[in-house]
């Protein structure tokens, strides 16, 4: 579903993304390992449409990115940094107007909505408006969001960030859950859920890939196998 | 055409249900009616016209306009919504004009609401209603053209206070390149050609003809030629963004 060859980006004379190749089928679920500016982010934006590669190919579904975003980005959905949503929104006001962009009317909007809603227990705070909802609440509006024309590739950078642990828990659980069915890259820099909800992780550093492979591949202890991969963002390559 | 009519939808719906419309709303309608009826002695000119009235647009819209406009990109850029937004499946460009049309047509609604002006001078006397259609149009376009910009400065930053800024600056100079106390200077130094090409930039020539009540097509092209290369702009701004 995904493929990604030879990825680079570079930002002024910073190589942020240095030739990234792998690929995700359907059923897979990818952790995206790496310490805070490996590049992992700028990855995901990369492989969502929202920025252009400097050179490179990635395809979703058999559609080139960069050649024909509408039909790429209709088969993902995509949950950003800091999951942003318009904050003046209401819950359902927002997911409402997302469906609507996705191409659901009608009926099937409101389908879509109820099913999110559920799958991410948003019930209690439909009529609320965004900016006054807590940060898990804010983090599950977002997912729900990337959930809401159940698409085929699920891009979610750092999925369970600022959650506290049952929420974690729950998310974690979803993403194993949905991963049967889709293919899913998630990024993340606790280790613990790499073994919680992965079939596959690639460790980057400094835009390239240190190691990939099954959790237990990468070898235990996983945090030592990550220290020793990486270099801590001050040191100076 | 369906994606610009729900997100226009949206931005037009998140103007009313947050308290920026209103405030904008009453301001622009008591600042008008100070100017019309009060600096503009309204009723000392003993003309049944709402010259008055127009002639203060190209100063009021200066301030007014860009603080309608300055939040279109700017806060979509600070929120992080910006990268939601475009990794929807639909163009920027799509984007970009169904955030401009969404904020013209609020001004529009705040431009409509001055209909007692056009009530009061239709009771007092008998006025060309046709040169106040005509002034009404060319506020809109003027508007239009404001906005634009204010669109594009808008993409420039993150920070609303620059692109406010930036905004009133490229206004204002669109707007003194026709004034006449500073064309009449500028002919002390420069040849009339010169000044009048200048003057040919200016929103002031372009909106004169309207206030007249002569709606001419090369001034409706001026209007919408900048609006068009504003948003262009605006296109390669964001673009630019993204590509690092």
């Amino acid at each position: 579903m995904i493929k990604i060859e030879n990825l680079v980006k570079t930002f002024g004379a910073k190589r942020a993304v240095d030739g990234i190749s792998f690929s995700v089928e359907r059923g897979e679920v990818l952790g995206f390992l790496g310490p805070n500016g490996a590049g992992k982010s700028t990855t995901m934006r990369m492989v969502t449409g929202f920025m252009p590669p400097t050179a490179g190919r990635i395809s979703i579904g058999g559609y080139d990115v960069v050649e024909s975003p509408l039909e790429a980005k209709r088969l993902i959905g995509y949950l950003p940094e800091n999951a942003a949503s318009y904050p003046d929104m209401t819950v359902h006001g927002f997911l409402s107007f997302v469906a609507e962009l996705r191409g659901l009317r009608g009926d099937a909007r409101r389908q879509a909505v109820h099913r999110v809603v559920e799958l991410c227990f948003l019930e209690s705070v439909l009529g609320q408006s965004i900016d006054t909802l807590s940060k898990g609440y804010r983090h599950r509006t977002c997912l729900a969001q990337a959930l809401i024309h159940d698409p085929e590739v699920l891009i979610m950078d750092e999925p369970t960030d600022g959650l506290d642990p049952n929420q974690k828990h729950e998310v974690r659980n979803l993403i194993r859950e949905l991963g049967k069915s889709k293919a899913i890259v998630f990024s993340t820099h606790i280790l613990e859920e790499v073994d919680a909800a992965c079939t596959r992780a690639i460790i980057i550093d400094r835009g390239r890939i240190v190691a990939s492979g099954t959790p237990d591949e990468l070898g235990r202890p996983l945090d030592e196998v990550f220290r020793r991969l990486t270099l801590p963002d001050t040191v100076q390559a | 055409m369906k994606a610009v009519w729900i997100i226009a939808k949206r931005e037009l719906t998140s103007y009313f249900t947050s308290p920026v419309a209103y405030v904008f709303l009453v301001i622009f309608l008591l600042l008008t009616g100070f100017f019309t009826f009060t600096a503009g002695n309204f009723f000392e000119r003993g003309e049944a016209s709402l010259a008055a009235f127009f002639g203060w647009h190209p100063w009021l819209y200066l301030v007014l306009v860009p603080a309608v406009g300055m939040r279109l990109w700017a806060e979509e850029r600070r929120a992080g919504t910006l990268e939601l937004l475009l990794t929807m499946p639909i163009t920027p460009w799509q984007a970009i004009l169904a955030k401009f049309l969404a904020s013209w047509a609020f001004l529009a609604v705040a431009l409509f609401l001055t209909f007692p002006a056009v009530i009061t001078v239709n009771l007092l006397g008998s006025p060309d209603n046709g040169v106040i259609f005509a002034g009404y149009l060319g506020s809109f376009f003027l508007a239009g053209a404001y906005l634009a910009i204010s669109c594009m400065t808008s993409a420039m930053t993150r920070n609303q206070v620059v692109a406010f800024i930036l905004s009133v600056v490229i206004c204002l100079f669109l707007l003194l390149a026709g004034f006449n106390p500073v064309t009449d200077l500028l002919v002390r130094w420069a040849s009339p050609v010169a000044v009048d090409t200048v003057a040919a930039f200016s929103v002031v020539t372009h909106f004169d003809g309207f206030q007249r009540g002569v709606i001419d097509t090369r001034d409706l092209f001026f209007f919408l030629s900048v609006i068009g290369f504003a948003l262009f702009a605006t296109g390669v701004i964001i673009r630019g963004h993204r590509a690092g």
